[in-house]
């Protein structure tokens, strides 16, 4: 596939092993050349920065990763994408063509070069940071590719030690009526080009019957070439992450980069779609009596642990501990909370729920623990993508997304159970289930149990499209759902305080 | 001398391997239960599902007589044949000392991960324990036989096996009309015909394999394995991919959907299969005689006006041959039977019709896995007797599945060969084979034809070879 000769240490930059050479040499880097804008990231960096640089750097190819994972999110397709994301890669990390002769083509090119092999280092600990990392940086060079000029383009891909050869046009001529053949089959009128690999490179275009293969090679449209370069790219990625992580602990390094790179990973994981809990409707008045009544508003993911709760009489850790911070969120106070988790644990000692639970719940407040706990007051209220990267909840556990961890027909029974029967709906569900589209689902389901107030904010025009985007957190599940469901009141609320 | 050792691979026996040591039957059987019983499910096999079809007719008992299948194994099997096709070299190496045989016993005991270092002992073991049958499985990382004795799990895993299809009357059955189940005639034999052309075809020219051989399966169906090097190291993603292509009816779907222009690859199929749907299809199967069967031909058909039309003609005429149905499809809709007829549809849905009643239907299962057990050839078919014979895929009309040598027959023929030429057979200096004074002869000089053309390639570009397959 391709050829392994940059698995090769270059002699220049191979180590020196005699202690007194390495001692007073100095130090040999090659400095890399940037011809194109793509890159594949094989050699890594050897150069100087600065500490500020990395830091710098990082944040900003961090910024463009977490902007592409939101898009992915909110469903947004190739199109919304690019448009959405080109202001920000031109603002964090820009990279330009070469036909732009900019100045700043090297640095930027470096720049883009050095903070790739930085999150490098900072996503690879663990295998959720992997899967995710190399998922984004695939969808950035898909959307670089995309956006690359395509004579550029095809110098970078030529530029590839990949064995395709194209196809010249002795060779056209001679298997015109095939390709001619494949050219419509595809429903296209013509094809920019072919080239030829063995056809063991493409196994699902040969497996669709969508290439045509002779003698063991497949003639391959170039259209198609994207997909190759990306499943090589993501394949390279995947390995040298762990090789990476592997290596990890044998960082030379002083204490500089770690804290650094450890916080890079934190905030990488942090929730980016947070809900603002000062922002409660102003009907809405929870206390410790009245939570049952407010369950009719909760997403699945909170009604389940309040079922589960009200049948049980307890629930596990984690499921506490995300019912308290959708609690918190949903503006219950904290003595309110203490209440409501004291009844709802029957038969329990008052004696035993001091000692063992108490503290948790004014930790998640933020009323004990360490400095930096109280001053963020506790931890933030889970958003949907935090659920949905979670380990999954093991026999008893209850928390979590619903739709990630239940079967598709527990799942269904779960819904029905809910009051939604419309077959078309769960039908739905179930397709987005199978594309593990959970927060689709999940906004599937808001949108039918809501369809009548819905409609109405759109036709008097009470709500912009901001207010009803995807839902993306479940407090905003409640407040929205509470929101719809009050609106009268919400008025006069408005009415009155005007 | 295909049962004799011979003297050049005849190394010292690895200590670990238990079957060197040529246990008895009953030991064999207790160790194995010993050992294997909780994770012989590990790898999959074909095995369970076929044995049960095999049971609906019984054998006639002397097929599976231990002495005549004693008899066959110490005899008949070409052992050093098979030795050489599985091993790509004359001197043993881990492509055979590696491969997983699996027997079935004739109390239908079932043992995996059997593995010989040499020729001489699989025969030893087949000659003492005389399976019924036989199966290949995939040549793994280490020896079969030492997978117990493995620090990590992981240094356990199948490598490298052929390529296989497997075509089966029985997936026939529902456009069949001739015959079901387990049985065959000649005309339905025809499809197979059919299949090995197409099939062949595509592997050759698409692929670019060279080396396929096509196996009689002993009862009602064929099998291929595609022995070049780089089919053997293919990985099961890409297996899926070749499996998907050839295959047209997916997964057991009832109609063809078909896009034109038609992939060169079925473009080519129909070119082939085009003469043997009007005579094998429409004349030897006739399969729209009866009216129900003769309603899912106007399924297949579009346009309601030209459906009507047709059950109209066919219920004034009853007993209407398939070939004239077939011509009265165009006839119809020529006089303009319906207004609204699309004729380009009605040509992709004849050309699907064509196809779905000629197209090779594979049990694309068998192909899809690495680690799929497929029984061997040479081995005689526990259900008739019949010796697993290669098909010439040159001469592939000329093959007749009821002129397949059985056991019992092969026997009789080395007695009356004796009993003929056994004087001058011992003032020759070469002493003949027993195969060779049978009907067996042609079936393992071509296997024999086969294999040295195998070698040849195996030999030239091994590291050529090897370094393509772990360039992907």
């Amino acid at each position: 596939m391709l050829r392994s000769e940059h698995s090769r240490i270059d002699p220049k930059r191979r180590t020196v092993l005699d202690p007194k050479k390495r001692q007073f040499a100095q130090p040999l880097y090659k400095d890399q050349e940037y011809n194109f804008r793509l890159n594949l990231y094989t050699v890594p960096p050897t150069a100087e920065i600065t500490l500020e640089e990395f830091e710098e750097w990082a944040i900003a190819r961090l910024k463009i990763l977490s902007e592409l994972e939101t898009c992915a999110f909110r469903n947004r397709n190739g199109e919304e994408t690019l448009a959405y994301m080109t202001p920000l890669l031109d603002k964090n990390l820009p990279l330009h063509a070469n036909r732009t002769n900019s100045s700043e083509l090297q640095a930027e090119r470096k720049k883009d070069h050095y903070s790739h092999f930085i999150l490098r280092l900072a996503f690879s600990s663990t295998e959720d940071l992997r899967r995710r990392f190399s998922r984004l940086e695939t969808a950035l060079f898909r959307l670089r590719w995309r956006t690359d000029n395509v004579v550029e383009r095809q110098e970078f891909t030529n530029s590839l030690d990949f064995n395709w050869e194209m196809v010249d046009d002795k060779e056209k001529v001679e298997m015109a009526d095939e390709l001619r053949v494949m050219t419509e089959l595809a429903g296209r009128k013509a094809e920019d080009g072919w080239f030829k690999v063995e056809w063991e490179r493409v196994p699902e275009l040969v497996e669709q019957r969508k290439v045509l293969i002779k003698r063991g090679v497949a003639y391959v449209p170039v259209r198609e070439q994207m997909s190759l370069v990306v499943t090589e790219f993501t394949k390279r990625l995947d390995i040298a992450l762990e090789q990476t992580a592997r290596a990890l602990p044998r960082l030379d390094e002083d204490d500089r980069l770690s804290p650094i790179l450890a916080h890079l990973s934190q905030s990488f994981t942090a929730p980016d779609a947070t809900y603002d809990t000062s922002s409660t409707p102003s009907s809405l008045h929870p206390t410790a009596n009245n939570i049952d009544q407010l369950a009719g508003h909760f997403p699945l993911c909170m009604s389940n642990l309040h079922t589960t709760l009200r049948q049980t009489g307890h629930l596990k850790h984690f499921g506490r501990l995300q019912y308290t911070l959708f609690l918190k969120g949903m503006g219950l106070s904290l003595e309110d909370c203490i209440a409501f988790w004291r009844r709802s644990f029957r038969g329990m000692t008052d004696d035993k729920f001091n000692k063992e639970y108490k503290y948790n719940i004014r930790h998640a407040y933020g009323e004990v623990g360490g400095d930096a706990n109280r001053r963020g007051r506790g931890y933030s209220p889970y958003s949907c993508q935090k659920l949905l990267t979670e380990a999954l909840p093991s026999v008893g556990q209850t928390h979590g997304c619903p739709y990630r961890s239940f079967t598709a027909d527990n799942l269904v029974a779960l819904l029905q159970n809910t009051g939604v029967r419309d077959g078309e709906v769960l039908n739905g569900v179930r397709e987005d289930l199978a594309r593990q589209r959970y927060h689709v689902a999940c906004n599937r389901i808001f949108e039918h149990t809501h369809k009548k107030e819905i409609k109405r904010v759109k036709d008097d025009g009470l709500w912009g499209p901001a207010e009803l985007d995807t839902i993306l957190h479940p407090n905003t599940y409640f407040k929205r759902s509470f929101m719809l469901k009050h609106l009268d009141a919400e008025k006069e609320a408005a009415k009155a305080e005007g | 001398m295909p049962d004799a050792p011979a003297p050049e691979v005849a190394p010292e026996e690895p200590p670990s391997t238990a079957g060197a040591a040529v246990p008895t039957e009953d030991d064999l059987k207790a160790m194995e239960d010993m050992l294997d019983s909780d994770s012989d499910d590990e790898f999959t096999s074909s095995m369970p599902q076929k044995e049960e079809e095999e049971k609906e007719a019984p054998a006639p008992a002397r097929f599976t007589d231990p002495d005549v299948m004693r008899a066959f194994y110490a005899r008949l099997f070409p052992y050093r044949h098979l030795f050489q096709w599985l091993n790509h070299s004359p001197v043993p190496s881990d492509d055979f000392a590696h491969r997983e045989f699996a027997f079935t016993l004739p109390n239908d005991i079932y043992v995996r991960y059997q593995s010989f270092p040499t020729a001489d002992l699989f025969r030893k073991q087949c000659i003492s324990m005389i399976p019924s049958r036989f199966e290949i499985g995939p040549v793994y990382s280490s020896n079969p036989r030492d997978r117990k004795t493995l620090r990590k799990a992981s240094l356990f895993r199948p490598v490298s096996k052929e390529l296989v299809f497997d075509i089966d009357l029985t997936d026939y059955d529902p456009i069949r009309t001739c015959c079901t189940g387990a049985n065959i005639c000649p005309k339905c034999w025809t499809w197979m015909t059919n299949a090995i052309r197409v099939l062949d075809a595509a592997l050759r020219d698409d692929f670019g394999f060279r080396h396929v051989l096509w196996v009689y399966s002993g009862r009602r169906g064929v099998h291929a394995w595609v022995c070049d090097a780089r089919a053997r190291c293919l990985d099961d993603t890409r297996r899926k991919a070749i499996a998907g292509a050839l295959e047209l009816l997916r997964g057991g779907e009832k109609k063809l959907t078909l896009k034109r222009p038609l992939h060169p690859h079925l473009e080519r199929s129909l070119r082939l299969l085009r003469e043997p749907f009007s005579t094998d299809i429409l004349l030897g199967q006739d399969p729209w005689a009866d009216d129900t069967r003769a309603a899912s031909l106007l399924d297949a058909l579009p346009d309601a006006g030209l459906r009507e039309a047709l059950r109209k003609k066919w219920a004034a005429a009853p007993g209407r041959s398939s070939a004239s149905k077939w011509a009265d499809i165009d006839a119809v809709a020529k006089t303009g039977g319906s207004s609204t007829l699309d004729t380009g549809a009605l040509l992709e849905a004849k050309l699907g019709i064509i196809l779905e009643y000629t197209y090779p239907r594979l049990d694309a299962e068998v192909s899809k896995k690495l680690n799929h057990l497929l029984k061997s050839p040479f081995v005689v078919h526990p259900g008739t007797g019949r010796v697993c014979v290669p098909i010439d895929p040159r001469r592939v009309e000329e093959f007749d599945p009821f002129g397949v040598p059985t056991v019992t027959g092969l026997l009789n023929e080395i007695e009356a060969w004796d009993a003929e030429c056994g004087q001058e057979e011992k003032e020759g200096e070469k002493r003949v084979q027993d195969w060779e004074k049978t009907s067996l002869k042609p079936y393992v000089e071509y296997f024999r034809g086969f294999i040295a053309g195998l070698l040849k390639d195996e030999k030239r570009p091994r590291e050529e070879g090897e370094g393509m397959a772990t360039d992907f």
